[in-house]
């Protein structure tokens, strides 16, 4: 019998590996710019946690939910609260607590979807956005009585040293960002996930295999709201460095929306790819606009196009690939691989015949 | 049937007591009452709309029957669901698949191992020896299915993408890999070809011998009830009008009437 069981191929090894050499060594070595820590790459590994944490409770449980910003905004207003209430707690303490706080909002506003599916819940866990950021503004405890409306973000302290500058907030950022990919990789590909597909699939037939839907599903809005939660701690400290809640609207909800249906539903890699692709989009834009036209087109006429073009691809990818830019990704490796092994077969036979 | 059988038919381990469920004014089933004995092969017949699907689903948890009560070797079960009965020992498939469409053979069977996987997520999350150990146990006894199946070459496919008779058959690997006392079949053989009913009959009667696994089947095509069955349940307009071996169900003048029509 074929060895039946492994976690991790050798693919996946060599993946990690890459990625791995990619972010740790060669962009810090190559890219000086602090604009591209502080204002790509930083909010890049943010969003894309987010994503995966949208992706666990749509893309892998099938539960359409958007209120992923308000998650976000627990989980920073938690931080800003930790730090400033509990230091003892520490950096990753706090945000492993504030983790938990995003995931226990996760639990109450994911139970309405025991009860109603599709378009309604989506319509249930608004609920989630409005509220959350309604009682951030309601109550100035949360605020720490500051009647400005913006908080500056406390300094991230870890071990007692001081992570201030745009590279080592990056290091951050990449770490937890690796740390938590890898744990929901884990879920994905475990019995977790399988939970969780089975619920997304037939949900009648996932309970007569003993799949409880209110563990299953509850489960998932958890740990999605977990993700999100320490997602908007990170964006709020290592990016934003200020808080506010008008950063975490409904706009930030429908991008992360709008980055795990792009980055294809029901895969990690997507959540990267989707996020990555909707960061870069409006910067390449703007950069079309400053170079070939010259400034020549209107910033505002750039958002518009922006905006439209989103809208087009969400429908393409609807229609045509539900799968997303993953599995793009995925056909176009499959495509260069044929062709390889097809130019191998022509230079075979060639050599067969001489 | 002349062999002798590994496992003998025992008690009743399932019954059906006095079920009534009407939808509305529809009234599906009206005061049905049988039993299954232990490792046996029951089928359910009866015309379209008899409520032999209704049946099935009331002793699955599906529905909630208005009267009536479903017992499990002897014991009263008062709140039935999916999920209580999947922990009992009962497994089923459905009549119009119902399948994890976008999962992979393999996967599909791997759910059915639910109820034997005891590990949560934190401790899947983090690959724990304990949860590798599981998998690994899991996966080898889904592996065991496949191959018992014939679908070794299949298995890593989404099943949304396979005909319907493979499908039929993924479903019943996954009923399988619960390792259920008992097994619901909701029409296994409905649209197939004569050589893919031939297949699953024989899987049935496999399973149903090796594993002692009870079989409480519906089934439209007759020969194939009449031959694989060792008791018959027939179900017309939700009532029980015959109920016995195939030979005695044949012979009742109620079900030919029922099936046949009668001269008025």
């Amino acid at each position: 019998m074929k060895p039946v069981f492994m976690t991790y191929t050798k693919k996946d090894l060599i993946n990690l590996a890459v990625c791995m050499i990619l972010s740790v060594l060669i962009i810090p070595t190559f890219i000086k710019t602090e604009y591209w820590y502080t204002s790509i790459l930083i909010p890049w590994l943010c969003l894309a946690l987010a994503t995966i944490g949208q992706q666990i409770v749509m893309g892998y449980t099938g539960q359409l939910a958007l209120g992923a910003a308000g998650f976000m905004a627990a989980g920073a207003f938690a931080m800003f609260n930790l730090i400033l209430r509990v230091p003892d707690l520490g950096f990753v303490g706090s945000l492993i607590v504030s983790g938990l706080i995003a995931a226990a909002f996760g639990i109450l506003f994911g139970l309405p979807s025991l009860k109603v599916r599709g378009i309604y819940l989506m319509v249930a866990t608004l609920a989630s956005q409005f509220f959350i950021i309604w009682m951030i503004d309601k109550f100035g405890w949360f605020k720490n009585y500051d009647s400005s409306g913006i908080i500056t973000a406390q300094d991230i302290v870890i071990l007692g040293k001081p992570f201030t500058t745009p590279l080592a907030m990056y290091f951050v950022c990449l770490a937890v960002t690796t740390i938590l990919t890898l744990l929901a990789m884990n879920m994905a590909r475990g019995s977790t996930g399988r939970n969780w597909m089975a619920v997304r699939d037939m949900d009648i037939a996932a309970e007569s295999m003993g799949v409880s839907l209110l563990r299953t599903k509850v489960q998932a809005f958890a740990i999605s709201a977990f993700y999100c939660g320490v997602a908007g701690a990170l964006f709020a400290f290592c990016y934003l460095k200020s808080l506010e809640p008008v950063a975490f609207d409904i706009k930030l909800s429908f991008k992360i929306l709008f980055m795990c249906i792009l980055g294809g539903l029901g895969t990690i890699n997507g959540a990267f790819i989707g996020a990555a692709f909707i960061l870069l989009f409006p910067v390449l834009l703007n950069a079309i606009g400053n170079n070939v036209f010259h400034g020549a087109i209107d910033a505002t006429i750039i958002s518009s196009i922006e905006q439209v073009i989103f809208g087009l691809l969400m429908i393409i990818f609807m229609i045509y690939e539900p799968l997303g830019m993953a599995k793009l990704w995925e056909n176009l490796k499959q495509i260069i691989k044929f062709k390889l092994s097809s130019s191998n077969i022509k230079k075979f036979k060639s050599l067969k015949k001489t | 049937m002349a062999y002798e059988r590994k496992f003998k038919i025992g008690k009743p381990i399932l019954e059906v007591n006095n079920i009534s469920l009407s939808f509305g004014g529809v009234k599906a089933i009206t005061d049905t009452s049988f039993n299954v004995l232990e490792h046996e092969v029951r089928a359910i017949i009866g015309p379209n709309g008899a409520g032999k699907s209704s049946m099935l689903n009331c002793i699955n948890g599906i529905y909630k029957p208005q009267q009536g009560t479903v017992s499990f070797r002897g014991q009263q079960i008062p709140n039935i669901t999916p999920n209580i009965m999947a922990q009992m020992g009962l497994s089923r498939t459905f009549q119009n698949l119902a399948l994890f469409k976008r999962m992979s053979v393999l996967d599909n069977i791997l759910v059915g191992r639910k109820l034997h996987t005891k590990t949560n997520f934190l401790e899947v999350a983090l690959q724990l020896p304990k949860v590798k150990k599981e998998e690994k146990i899991n996966r080898e006894r889904s592996e065991e299915i496949i191959s018992f199946l014939e679908i070794e070459d299949i298995k890593d496919t989404p099943v949304g993408k396979l005909p319907y008779g493979l499908q039929k058959k993924v479903e019943l690997g996954r009923a399988l890999a619960t390792d259920s006392t008992i097994i619901l079949l909701d029409e296994p053989m409905a649209g197939m070809n004569v050589e893919e009913k031939r297949d699953m009959c024989r899987f049935i009667l496999k399973v149903n011998d090796e594993l002692g696994t009870t079989m409480v089947l519906i089934e439209h095509d007759m020969g194939v009830v009449m031959d694989i069955s060792d008791r018959v349940v027939v179900l017309d307009y939700g009532k029980v009008i015959g109920d016995g071996t195939p030979d005695e169900v044949r012979s009742n003048q109620k079900v030919i009437d029922a099936y046949l029509g009668v001269e008025h």
